[in-house]
């Protein structure tokens, strides 16, 4: 009887630790499941595109015609668009990061700021399209230029740069400030000259990573109304642009009817991607060797 | 000599103290001016939430002149364009519940185990490599998804199911799981990393397995955490434009078929505004009654997030 029971436990320990295994191996397959899924897609695109990418690609001009088209416009446009975007968020970012984190008392007013922030932080892209629709090409009459289009990314990233900035400006421990104002420094002479140089690497990163959302992004600017015809070079914030996700999508759309727009689509694409990269490395770099532990 | 120095010290002093105080009172200044300024910058994204909602209601108040309210909400069928236009705004209601679900099937399950494989299973060397890789998953711009979703995903599938569109919900769906799967994976890793040891040394101790802690400790006490991370999920996948827009097509159906070619709201904006609607016709007014609903979907689905991990956190 006794042996009996034992028996069964010894078969059901087995299951168990069977059942063990198997879910182990498949909850690693579902861990490795979107890096496979990553790998295929760049595999995909760069056999597709990597034959369109010459010199005569990156520096031309749009056309009608796949094998004459060029994206430089679109590098220019992604350009003139962050010449925009960076400085507006820096300033307004650091600025409403500084005023929670070291002027606002605690209380109602800035856990009102604060749960707006991170409710803006989850609205759709398309919604701030819409916004930047209404208020700066229609309502200030701006039109579809970098200006317009910069002050909508601007404002769709600007939840994320305020969050990176509030907490890099956290992490600077309170001794630093209280030995500032300990030799008569002013709060805003802290301020600049103590917790901003603490702050800046992680600022920098945050804003990095903001910006390179920026230039990924294509809803708003569909929005907005980025032409799809010829437009040329913009030279300033005050002109029509178009954008590198904008020229991925119109190639995308016409691949149907044209094949080969979709090998311009993936070439763009790797544009594209190894611009984010370069980004996304800068951001790593910054962090890992100007960030100090305190 | 000596007499000498003290007063050439006295008088730089003086001067000092002169213009110290000088300096002074336009410190003060400045130290009482920038508090302000700062304030200014940040009742901006008060002003931006303002802006929104006062752009999306003034138009929408506008479009429910001419379309009633019961029309719009209980209307199966969009026509925007025809002679005789109808906006009902189901179908865009399915389609964009149809492709949120699809990728939620997707992106819930995988997420969910990968977190576990993360937290639970992996060594930290491991975890080290994956969770960065993944999060690049994450930082893929849509509209490389959506060029995916288009021209690899959708021949696959065409090949497997051969009543599949060249346009259709199912094939955007799937690819939008896919770029879902690291923001659960990385949330409900997070709240199961936060439940503590002793938790789990004392399931161990009573001789479970590690599928046993998993599955009766450590999920149920990050439950809230990982509900969340489902809601942020959906509320993603409600907001996400430029996958189905590429690959689910502008037919506007109303259907429950996922082979078939459905528009979601955020394609239909899309539409609109790509094409030429004249400002102050009912067509123009459409698009924001039908983003001003998805602003009310989404503003939902993140507060529920919220208050799901608030009241349900257990707090150890």
């Amino acid at each position: 009887m006794h042996m009996q029971t034992e028996q069964i436990r010894l078969r059901h320990m087995k299951t168990r630790l069977l059942l063990n295994q198997i879910s182990k191996f498949i909850f690693m397959l579902s861990a490795f499941f979107g890096l496979f899924f990553l790998a295929v897609l760049l595999v995909r695109v760069v056999t597709e595109g990597i034959g369109s990418i010459n010199f005569g690609f990156l520096t031309g001009k749009l056309s009608t015609q796949p094998e004459r088209a060029g994206i430089m416009g679109a590098i220019l446009g992604t350009f003139w668009l962050m010449l925009v975007v960076a400085p507006v968020t820096m300033f307004v970012g650091v600025g409403t990061a500084i005023y929670l984190e070291m002027y606002a008392k605690k209380g109602k007013l800035v856990s009102f700021i604060q749960t707006n922030i991170s409710n803006l932080a989850g609205v759709p892209s398309i919604v701030y399209g819409i916004l930047g629709l209404t208020v700066f090409v229609r309502t200030l009459n701006l039109g579809n230029i970098v200006l317009a289009g910069g002050l909508t990314m601007s404002l769709l990233i600007l939840p994320i740069v305020i969050v990176a900035s509030q907490e890099a400006i956290r992490a600077i421990p309170f001794h630093l400030s209280e030995a500032s104002y300990g030799v008569g420094a002013t709060k805003w002479q802290t301020i600049q000259r103590i917790i901003l140089p603490a702050a800046l690497p992680g600022i920098l990163t945050g804003a990095i990573l903001s910006l390179s959302r920026a230039i990924g992004e294509t809803a708003p600017l569909v929005v907005i109304g980025i032409p799809a015809l010829l437009i040329p070079f913009p030279g300033s914030i005050m002109d029509r642009f178009t954008v590198l996700p904008m020229q991925i999508y119109y190639w995308t759309l016409d691949a149907s009817l044209v094949s080969e727009y979709a090998n311009l689509a993936a070439a763009t694409i790797i544009v594209l991607l190894v611009t984010l990269f370069i980004l996304n490395a800068t951001a790593i770099i910054v962090r890992n060797k100007f960030q100090r532990v305190f | 000599m000596n007499s000498e120095f003290t007063k050439t010290k006295e008088v730089s002093i003086r001067s000092l103290i002169d213009e110290n105080q000088r300096g002074n009172s336009l410190r003060r200044k400045t130290e009482r001016l920038i508090p302000i300024g700062l304030m200014l910058l940040a009742s901006l994204s008060i002003l931006t939430t303002l802006g929104i909602i006062w752009t999306l209601l003034s138009e929408t108040v506008e479009f429910f002149k001419r379309v009633p309210f019961l029309d719009f909400f209980t209307g199966t069928i969009l026509k925007p364009l025809s002679q005789n236009p109808e906006f009902g705004v189901l179908p865009l209601l399915m389609g964009t519940v149809t492709s949120s679900l699809i990728a939620m099937v997707v992106a819930a399950p995988i997420g969910l185990m990968a977190a576990i494989y993360l937290s639970e299973y992996a060594s930290l060397k491991v975890r080290k490599v994956v969770k960065p890789l993944l999060e690049l998953l994450a930082g893929v711009p849509t509209i490389v998804y959506g060029f995916f979703a288009f021209t690899f995903v959708t021949p696959i599938l065409r090949e497997l199911i051969p009543s599949l569109q060249a346009t259709n919900i199912l094939s955007p769906g799937i690819v939008m799981g896919v770029m879902i799967i690291p923001m659960i994976a990385s949330l409900s890793e997070d709240a199961m990393s936060s439940v503590p040891n002793a938790m789990r040394e004392g399931a161990y101790g009573l001789g479970s397995t590690k599928l046993e802690v998993t599955r009766r400790v450590v999920i149920p006490a990050a439950l809230s955490g990982i509900i969340s991370s489902f809601v942020l999920g959906i509320s993603r996948a409600i907001g996400e434009t430029m996958i189905v827009t590429i690959a689910s097509g502008s037919t506007k159906n109303f259907t429950f078929d996922i082979t078939q070619s459905m528009q979601t709201m955020t394609a239909y904006i899309v539409e609109v505004t790509g094409g030429d609607a004249a400002t102050g016709s009912t067509v123009y007014y459409s698009l924001y009654a039908v983003a001003m609903t998805l602003f009310v979907f989404t503003l939902i689905m993140n507060l529920l997030a919220r208050s799901v991990s608030k009241k349900f956190r257990e707090e150890y």
